[in-house]
């Protein structure tokens, strides 16, 4: 944290501990995780099952809250926000990807596109203008009316990746976004994500595929609720404890 | 989020399940349907009974005999101390202030004989202010004329029903008719008045109350009816009324029913009810609420990714709270319009079908009924949406 400028520090967690009580065990999900994460990142989690990935990757999209440490969120401390800052933060600088996209069924392509628009209480014109525009870019405009069962896998999770960046999130997370694709749908679903972190948003990828992770530049491994191995383009990061 | 998205969202995941939130709001529909049919019976009645009696006109005190209402010997065995009402009485209360007539009356059951022709009447003795007490109309001749105490004509007005038995169609005006022992001279019919409560009121003669007190051997009369302007307060002239029969017997020995205090009882009493048979159908609606609560809760079990997926984009809680409430009062209140229009279609066709069954629907109830499925929706919907706007995101996500 000290070499680099607090503007360009997006995400900075330090001394994180989450614990999960599964019956009478007790799971500790994150064990003391520091991490420092900069504008623009693209960055693959990887690691074994049950290694902490996923509760990193929603305690850093605030859907979830530690038990220890601090979380700065662009210079601004988030773990002592209420339920509806975090939410208002969720919604204007977080965008979510899901493995089984997370689509509304009765809703169209673009309905489903419109839902943070509609959240965030935008007026309806404007909905209109930002949702076509998206529908463009994402190549989904002759789709828009179809429901998400007239969809094709791929196209599904187009739809959701222009969800959540409808509102151009500093940061998007990505959970196992290529694991219920094919490998040549998965392929373009990549090359989509890593088309907006070109843009510059920061990308967060949660994965098991490890040819997916390899083309990350950072690539942070998790075993046991600890970060193993923190690498970019080939060179261990040190751990940035204080 | 804007309100009149949160609705739309709302109707789509109505619209959604059709024939599952048509079944849903079927049970409200019912329920309020049921509401409106018993209360629009329930007023029917209410209006045509109110009518029945206030065919007689509002502005009426009667004042009978005696403090108690039971007639008679008193079961003591001591003789009553009650002084008899006398037609003075009926005189000192026409001059009240306020008072337009008081008219004595006394009533019995006699032969009427006529044009050769015998029948059992009733016979009403009463004074020319009657026909106002009464509402009467006279159809031919004239009423009663007003004379001075002890000098009343023998004369007689028939009642529509007795003046066809005894004449036909025949004038009967001038005509001679032997009641008991006397004998009247007609000067008049009146319009037909139709029946109250089973009592033919055109089957009547009515003859000066002094000579019915002679027909009927009798020192006092049965009832003084005394007619008010219109607008006055009934309770001040029962009041005047009640100051002046004190004063000329000593004592309180009479009783005064206003009309107005008696319609207002009846009023209550079936104001009762309808309400009565208004929670009968209320017991409907209570089933309808509960089918609206099964339903919001299966929908929240089913949509519970959604709910998950809905907080990851940003929605705070008490959106989803709204949300799932809306969906549950859009249900209620569609449910209360169809409710509504079936419940009114049904009071018409039983109109339709049986003119003579009172129905009526008052606006009131209907707007009432409106209120109400959207507060059971209300209710009916706050413990599914609390638990939807309660679940934990991560877990909510992870359910399939």
């Amino acid at each position: 944290m000290s070499d680099e400028s607090p503007t360009s520090t997006l995400v900075s967690l330090h001394g994180i501990n989450r614990t999960f009580y599964l019956g009478d065990s007790k799971v500790h999900a994150l064990c003391d995780v520091n991490l420092t994460i900069a504008h623009g990142e693209y960055i693959a989690v990887m690691g074994p099952s049950g290694s902490g990935k996923s509760t990193l990757l929603n305690l850093i999209g605030l859907l979830d809250r530690p038990d220890e440490g601090t979380y700065m969120l662009e210079g601004r401390d988030v773990t002592t926000l209420g339920a509806d800052e975090l939410a208002a933060v969720r919604s204007e600088r977080i965008g979510f990807i899901f493995q089984s996209f997370h689509l509304v069924p009765r809703l169209s392509a673009a309905a489903n596109i419109e839902l943070p628009l509609v959240l965030a209480g935008f007026s309806k014109t404007e909905r209109a203008k930002r949702v076509s525009q998206a529908l463009q870019e994402y190549g989904l405009t002759d789709r828009a009316n179809h429901r998400p069962n007239e969809l094709s896998g791929g196209q599904r999770q187009r739809v959701a990746i222009a969800r959540a960046t409808i509102l151009r999130p500093a940061v998007l997370l990505a959970d196992e976004p290529t694991g219920n694709l094919d490998r040549v749908t998965g392929e373009e679903v990549v090359k989509l994500l890593e088309k907006l972190n070109a843009q510059g948003m920061t990308l967060i990828v949660v994965t098991h595929d490890q040819t997916l992770g390899a083309r990350a530049r950072r690539q942070i491994r998790m075993v046991d609720g600890g970060i193993a191995r923190d690498v970019t383009n080939g060179a261990v990061v040190p751990n940035d404890a204080p | 989020m804007l309100l009149a998205d949160a609705g739309r969202f709302a109707l789509q995941a109505i619209i959604s399940h059709r024939l599952r939130s048509f079944l849903t709001l079927l049970g409200i529909a019912v329920g309020i349907a049921a509401v409106i049919l018993l209360t629009s019976i329930g007023e029917g009645v209410h209006q045509f009974v109110l009518k029945e009696f206030t065919q007689f006109g509002t502005n009426v005190v009667g004042i009978s005999p005696g403090k108690v209402k039971t007639g008679g010997q008193p079961p003591t065995g001591f003789p009553t101390t009650a002084r008899l009402l006398t037609m003075e009485d009926a005189n000192a209360l026409k001059k009240l202030p306020n008072v337009t007539g008081a008219s004595p009356t006394v009533w019995g059951n006699s032969e009427v004989e006529a044009n050769g022709r015998l029948r059992r009447s009733t016979i009403y003795g009463v004074d020319a202010d009657f026909m106002h007490v009464f509402s009467a109309k006279v159809q031919t001749g004239s009423f009663l004329p007003a004379e001075g105490a002890g000098s009343s004509r023998a004369f007689v007005v028939l009642g529509s029903k007795l003046r066809k038995e005894l004449f036909g169609t025949e004038n009967p005006l001038g005509a001679r008719v032997r009641i008991g022992g006397l004998h009247f001279r007609v000067i008049g019919v009146l319009a037909p008045k139709g029946q109250f409560l089973g009592v033919d009121l055109d089957d009547t003669a009515y003859i000066p109350a002094e000579r019915a007190l002679e027909l009927y051997n009798r020192e006092g009369l049965m009832e003084i009816h005394v007619l008010y302007k219109e607008g006055a307060s009934s309770a001040a002239v029962a009041e005047a009324v009640k100051q002046r029969l004190k004063l000329r017997h000593g004592r309180e020995d009479f009783t005064i029913t206003t009309q107005e205090d008696m319609l207002k009882t009846l009023s209550n009493i079936l104001n009762i009810l309808t309400m009565a048979v208004g929670a009968l159908g209320g017991i409907s609606l209570l089933v309808g609420s509960v089918g609206i609560v099964t339903i919001m809760t299966i929908s929240v079990t089913e949509r519970t990714n959604e709910i998950g997926l809905l907080v990851a984009l940003g929605a705070r809680r008490r959106t989803i709270l709204g949300l799932f409430l809306s969906e549950s009062v859009i249900l209620a209140v569609l449910g209360g319009v169809m409710g509504l229009l079936f419940g009114i279609g049904l009071a018409q066709l039983l109109h339709l079908l049986i003119p003579s069954f009172p129905v009526h629907t008052p606006w009131r109830f209907a707007a009432v009924a409106l209120v109400v499925s959207g507060v059971i929706g209300l209710l009916a919907g706050v413990l599914p949406a609390v638990s939807a706007s309660r679940l934990d995101p991560i877990d909510a996500l992870r359910a399939e």
